[in-house]
């Protein structure tokens, strides 16, 4: 088919993309690189180092990283119990699992604030066996909880897919070799899924770094976590300079952590890439 | 015969419901190439998966150098497989491919470093350590599969249809080199095919199965001239099958026609089933001899024409020949009494067994 004929279906997508991402983020950058009177500073993107916004930034990398290594710790199990179970229908278990999926996030995070609240129904049941109650809620464990708890399917997705996609012979001719069922999967099933691992990664890592509603409703406003620290140069200081500086660098961050993280899912054709 | 290595003891299999080994007995020797043969479906590939350790017999056992192996896992047994789409680990070079097993059994580096470079050379690609699966063909593939099993010295090599992703001139390179491999390891290989040339090319020992039943162990030249059934006789190579009566011994009725043969003991009067082979119909352009035939249609093979002939007593022959026939020529058709063999009519699959159960073990066990 002509391509000329064929390109203006992109049309709506190119100007929805420039429209309400590169225009805006033009203008964040513009406004990153002036102060409040419109000359040019680098003061915005030295912001960073300010102790404040350097411990929102190491809390921040370090709860996405957290929530990151449980989710590939729950994903990975349970990807290859599934490829080892004799059950016919896999597609079942994993609508089971995207299932939440459905639900507005913000609505799952606002249940699961009901369940662990300090008077909320695990406590009230630990209360009736008689035991200690937990103190979850408005602590950095509970911010951890809820990023797993909204970002786990996006681990499963990916690693399930490219366990799944390793060929059943391959997997027998290393047990013919000689490999028992550790071996098999340190040797053969991870190095094999690592691209999945790898999207897994960045739907997981970058989504947790960014996050700032999650930190609000289970963190109390307690962690202040870089996406709230954006959130409220943004909404409550109005300081539109700081915050874009403060988005660039952390947009800095998340695009060197994608490529790193990218790049091995280009070598393998069994990740999902989304 | 040399000593006996493998026996599987009365070996069933059923999936989902749907049996595919019955009751299968079947002794495998050492330093023996043996094929299991059979179209798809047969039971082949299940037999060699069981001896692979891949899958559990429902009934029956494994004896391996008279030793119990029927529950012993596939890392655990003295055998190595060559898989039918290579599997190789795309995620390690060729090097690393076929050291895995060796590095598992904790050899040194210097002897893994040696035992590599033997058997590249062994398969005809030394200098390829460094490469990557994904950048080698087909053929190449199959052969760095190959490396990987024997480097580990098996007992036994099980090949599942090996050659079988590979183009036909790269196949029939393969089979020579994998009776050359053969005699210089000395080993005994178990190989299974649906392709019937490989197996008359490459075996010491046909085992011929369908329908999860053996239907004849034999030496290639036994499978191909002495059919024991009406089936063996028409997946191995190309054949006229005829019903026929027998009348007494060395005489055979076909369409009505007493034509002499050299086999005895299937009584007076009963039906058979008769094989002629294509290439042992011979054609007198003179319309001299026993049966008369028109040639309806012909085609050139290459090394032979194919011919169908109608004949006078009702039956269309397959004739391969030399000479040239055209369509429409009036031929004497005749058969020399050794070129006709006679087989038992199968009054039902159970009988086939017990006519293998008859004559296997007093041959070979």
């Amino acid at each position: 088919m002509n391509r000329s004929r064929t390109r203006f279906l992109a049309t709506p997508y190119i100007i929805w993309v420039i429209g309400f991402t590169v225009i805006p983020l033009m203008f964040i950058v513009s406004k990153s690189l002036t102060d409040e009177n419109g000359s040019l500073t680098l003061a915005n993107l030295l912001a960073i180092f300010d102790p404040l916004h350097r411990k929102a930034l190491v809390i921040s990398v370090l709860l996405a990283f957290l929530s990151t290594v449980i989710c590939i710790l729950i994903a990975y199990p349970l990807a290859i119990i599934l490829r080892g179970s004799r059950l016919t229908d896999k597609n079942l278990i994993l609508f089971i699992l995207i299932l939440p999926m459905w639900m507005n996030f913000i609505l799952r995070i606002l249940a699961l604030q009901l369940l662990i609240s300090n008077n909320g129904i695990i406590n009230n049941m630990l209360g009736h066996f008689g035991l200690p109650p937990l103190a979850i809620i408005n602590t950095p464990a509970a911010i951890v909880l809820g990023m797993v708890y909204d970002y786990l399917p996006y681990m499963i997705l990916p690693v399930l897919n490219s366990v799944l996609a390793i060929p059943q012979d391959v997997i027998e001719a290393a047990q013919d070799l000689g490999s028992d069922k550790k071996h098999v999967i340190t040797r053969i099933i991870i190095p094999l899924s690592l691209g999945g691992v790898g999207s897994g990664i960045t739907m997981v890592f970058v989504p947790s770094m960014t996050e700032f509603v999650i930190a609000n409703i289970l963190g109390g406003g307690k962690i202040q976590l870089l996406g709230n620290i954006i959130e409220q140069e943004f909404t409550v200081t109005r300081n539109w300079n700081l915050g874009s500086g403060l988005s660039v660098t952390l947009m800095a961050f998340v695009l060197i952590t994608s490529l790193i993280f990218g790049r091995g899912t280009e070598d393998t054709a069994t990740g999902i890439t989304l | 015969m040399a000593k006996e290595l493998i026996r599987f003891e009365n070996i069933s299999k059923s999936f989902d419901g749907t049996e595919v080994l019955k009751d299968l007995t079947l002794s495998i020797h050492e330093n023996e190439f043996v094929t299991l043969l059979g179209p798809s479906g047969c039971g082949k590939t299940t037999t060699l998966r069981i001896l692979g350790g891949f899958e559990t017999p429902d009934k029956g056992r494994v004896m391996f150098d008279g030793g119990d192996i029927t529950n012993i896992p596939p890392n655990k047994r003295p055998l190595n497989t060559v898989f039918q789409k290579y599997a190789l680990f795309t995620h390690m070079n060729v090097a690393d491919n076929i050291a895995f097993g060796l590095k598992i059994k904790g050899k040194d580096k210097d002897h893994i470093r040696e035992k590599i470079a033997y058997s590249l050379k062994l398969v005809g690609l030394e200098g390829f350590e460094n490469r990557y699966p994904s950048s080698l063909s087909g053929g190449q593939q199959q052969r760095i599969a190959i490396a990987r099993a024997i480097v580990n010295e098996p007992q036994v090599l099980l090949l599942d249809e090996p050659l079988g992703a590979l183009d036909l001139k790269l196949r029939q390179g393969m089979q020579y080199e994998l009776i050359r491999l053969k005699e210089e390891l000395g080993i005994t290989f178990v190989y299974v095919t649906h392709d019937q040339e490989e197996a008359l090319t490459m075996s010491d020992t046909v085992v011929v199965m369908n329908q999860g039943l053996i239907q004849q162990i034999g030496t290639p030249e036994d499978i191909y001239n002495e059919p024991q059934n009406a089936f063996v006789a028409d997946f191995i190579g190309e054949s006229n099958l005829i019903d026929g009566i027998m009348i007494h011994d060395c005489l055979v009725n076909i369409g009505g026609l007493d034509l002499p043969c050299v086999d005895t003991g299937f009584g007076n009067n009963n039906p058979v089933d008769v094989v002629i082979r294509p290439e042992d119909v011979e054609l007198d352009a003179d319309g001299n001899g026993p049966i008369k035939g028109t040639v309806i249609s012909i085609v050139f093979k290459g090394v032979h024409w194919e011919m169908h002939v109608e004949s006078s007593i009702g039956i269309t022959f397959l004739v391969q020949t030399t000479e040239h026939f055209p369509v429409g020529s009036v031929v004497g058709i005749n058969v020399d009494p050794y070129n006709i063999q006679i087989m038992h009519k199968p009054s039902s699959e159970d009988a086939q067994v017990f006519d293998q159960l008859e004559t296997i073990p007093g041959e070979d066990l």
